[in-house]
């Protein structure tokens, strides 16, 4: 496995199974009353966002503690950031303060690879402008996984077979797919782990090359639910909604959101999942965000347990935990 | 400095080796026999003797961003990658839009004294794209102005850029289009297809350069005016251009080093050295740059030498800087892509970098033959070294070379300007 997570695209299958079966031992340490293991003691964990993102933040930051190793949050407003340091400037710091991983949210693509130049530890890109968000697809792959009956634990059970990979799932991504990250990092992770993807968006909102990405590409929704066993909904950012990309909220939401009717399409087994933050009513209706084929509470408990699993594999945990 | 030189054993244009007397400021002989009396000699054994090179697109970036580059060590740079003469884009600080800045532009260069400084007029105050600049009065200063150009920005308005292309008529001049559509590329960083897509940087569209190339040809051809189009990076480009001078229109576009060579490939890195504005294109769209140059359908090599600080470089490709140093790996460059590919010969290299620059830009007294009685204003080339490309070895005062590591061919060993040595032995004479 690379040092640094930066895409998506960097991880092999066996690398991708690992992480995943590592977040699956990981994850049963959250249900033990004491949620802590001394794997990262001493280790210096530093989380650098540049934008805000509580959710994805505190996350890393609750994987981090669990792990034992003392987290630095460097949020950009209201540091020398704001006062016009430079992101190199920046990197040199936390280098001389010796952080072992940096962990980055930043609205440029391309910044943590730009960073990973800069500092001897480990890099982890926590999302990266309209590039990737690696950890995001790892924690999508782990609750399918899961609801799919692939995870490690389901596979010692008898209950599941393989390798505990996603060959032959089905998993439509729907919404603003030219400006997401997280479209982009599972794309890359998905086709890896051997799902078959299809992306829907209105034409506006693919990039003109989709072509050649290892998925398929569908305008029509309604054709695609049933043939959907995973549906990911993304959401979508305001500031499209007054660009010309489509027409009007309400014209995006019946032709590209998922509400009741169109869940009733989706076969028996198939779940629904949202990154979140959710605009309800617009890409995703209430009703089918809290019915109980969505994942989206879900989702987020497992984004700790991959966390963790990803900080442990990177920073060489295994050799402080023998 | 001036005196008598003897050149012995060069090949002028890749020719048979022969000697070149240089005197008073001009090629005195071609053939000599024996060395004029107190002459100094250049042993040229291998050399080609190319006419002094022409560049018809420089940043050198004084007035205002001095800290990026001056006159004095752009000048050089340029000496350097054997030019005799730079036409100095206008979006300086003040920009060159009146005549009082185009004169000191003008002023500056021969000062230096490196090669010939032709400042090119701002075609709008303050490259504002809302009123044109006083043309006249920059065509009739001692700058003499003859291109005009908004170059960094589109002069997207039709009507503007129809007056400007009249206008420019009463005095022979023209308009160099800096081809960009502003709405289809707001916040442009790279081009649209699949690296921009895979890297999540927003997409900078070919047609958005082609829309704006076939409007000025209709332009041009309407009035009756001459349009010269910068930077052309995309094969479709190329076509809408072979087909404006198909119909006989007075069209011009020059190709930078970089577009000749490089693809957008190189932003996986996200290292915003590789960063420019046309951007690094596809390799089918340099094949293409490739095949118009040597048809002559793109008249000239021009270099867009953008020399940035190091702090504008050093950053998230977003905030980067756009632009690339180029004048001192032009020559180098259009050997790998050109010459060495058997696309151009030296005689063509001649053509594409001095003459018709030179035509372009309104010079009478460059890109001439290498002929006795003409200005001794020459390159001697050593084709057959290769070196790596090491920015920090360079004149300019700026280090972002995109070559910066790669492998090229040629050396640039001496320049002379109108006799005198601007470089000897591959420094600054």
């Amino acid at each position: 496995m690379n040092r640094h997570l930066i895409s998506a695209g960097d991880l092999t299958r066996d690398d991708a199974l690992l992480i995943l079966d590592t977040a699956d031992e990981l994850a049963q340490i959250s249900d033990r009353p004491i949620k802590k293991l001394p794997t990262l003691r001493g280790r210096t964990v530093v989380n650098l966002f540049f934008e805000d993102s509580t959710r994805t933040r505190i996350s890393f930051e609750a994987a981090a503690k669990r792990l034992s190793a003392d987290v630095i949050n460097f949020s950009a407003k209201g540091s020398s950031v704001a006062k016009g340091e430079s992101l190199k400037d920046t990197a040199l710091t936390l280098e001389a303060m010796g952080a072992d991983a940096v962990i980055v949210r930043h609205s440029a693509s391309g910044a943590p690879q730009r960073l990973a130049g800069w500092v001897r530890g480990t890099v982890v890109n926590a999302g990266d402008g309209s590039h990737e968000h690696p950890t995001q697809a790892l924690l999508d792959s782990f609750t399918i996984r899961r609801h799919f009956g692939r995870s490690a634990s389901s596979r010692a059970a008898g209950a599941g077979a393989g390798d505990g990979a996603l060959d032959g799932l089905r998993v439509t991504i729907v919404g603003d797919v030219l400006h997401s990250r997280v479209a982009r990092s599972n794309v890359l992770l998905l086709h890896t782990l051997g799902a078959e993807v299809t992306l829907v968006a209105p034409p506006t909102l693919l990039p003109v090359a989709v072509g050649s990405w290892p998925c398929s590409v569908s305008y029509d929704f309604d054709a695609a639910l049933p043939k959907s066993d995973v549906v990911m909904m993304l959401r979508v950012q305001q500031e499209r909604m007054n660009a010309a990309y489509f027409p009007s909220v309400r014209e995006y939401s019946r032709r590209y959101g998922l509400d009741a009717a169109r869940m009733a399409q989706l076969p028996d087994q198939a779940i629904v999942m949202h990154p979140g933050p959710m605009n309800r009513g617009v890409e995703i209706a209430a009703e089918v965000a809290d019915s109980a084929r969505s994942t989206i509470v879900e989702q987020v408990a497992n984004g700790v347990s991959v966390r963790m699993a990803v900080l442990y594999l990177l920073l060489g945990g295994a050799e402080g935990d023998s | 400095m001036s005196g008598t030189w003897l050149i012995r054993g060069v090949r002028p244009l890749g020719g048979e080796p022969t000697s070149i007397v240089v005197r008073d400021g001009l090629i005195d002989s071609i053939g000599a026999a024996t060395k004029p009396a107190g002459a100094q000699v250049i042993e040229a054994d291998g050399l080609i003797a190319l006419p002094g090179l022409v560049d018809l697109h420089t940043h050198l970036r004084e007035p205002g961003r001095e800290d990026a580059e001056t006159v004095e060590t752009g000048t050089q740079a340029a000496a350097l990658g054997g030019f005799t003469a730079v036409h100095a884009m206008a979006n300086t600080d003040p920009v060159a839009d009146t005549a009082g800045v185009v004169e000191q532009i003008w002023r500056l260069g021969r000062q230096a004294g490196h090669c010939d400084v032709h400042p090119v007029g701002a075609v709008t105050l303050g490259l504002g794209g809302a009123r044109l600049a006083e043309l006249g009065a920059m065509a009739d200063s001692a700058a003499r102005v003859r291109v005009f150009s908004d170059d960094g920005r589109c002069v997207s308005d039709a009507v503007l850029m129809r007056r400007a292309l009249e206008y420019v008529k009463a005095f022979g001049g023209v308009i160099a289009q800096h081809a960009q559509e502003p709405r289809l590329t707001d916040g442009a960083q790279l081009n649209e297809g699949e690296m921009s897509a895979r890297l999540g940087l927003t997409g900078w569209p070919a047609v958005a350069e082609e829309a704006i190339i076939a409007r000025d040809c209709l332009l041009a051809a309407h009035v009756g005016s001459a349009l010269h189009v910068c930077h052309v990076s995309t094969a479709g480009s190329v076509e809408i251009i072979r087909w404006a001078k198909g119909k006989g229109w007075r069209v011009t576009a020059e190709v930078t080093p970089h577009h000749l060579l490089l693809t957008d490939s190189l932003a996986a890195s996200y290292d915003p050295v590789f960063k420019v504005n046309p951007p690094l294109r596809t390799a089918a769209d340099v094949t293409a740059l490739r095949e118009g140059l040597a048809d002559g359908t793109i008249d000239c090599v021009a270099t867009d030498h953008a020399p940035h600080p190091v702090e504008d470089k050093e950053t998230e490709w977003d905030t980067a800087a756009f632009g690339m140093t180029g004048l001192e790996t032009a020559l180098r460059v259009v050997q790998q892509a050109m010459v060495d590919t058997g696309l151009l010969d030296w005689a063509g290299v001649a053509d594409r970098m001095s003459r018709r620059p030179a035509v372009i830009g309104r010079l009478a007294g460059a890109g001439g033959e290498l002929a006795p009685g003409q200005p001794a204003s020459l390159t001697l080339y050593d084709p057959a070294v290769r070196d790596t490309v090491n920015p920090a070895t360079h004149a300019s005062r700026s280090r972002n070379s995109p070559f910066t590591g790669m492998d090229l061919p040629g050396r640039v060993v001496a320049t002379f300007l109108r006799g005198t040595p601007t470089v000897l032995d591959g420094k600054i004479a």
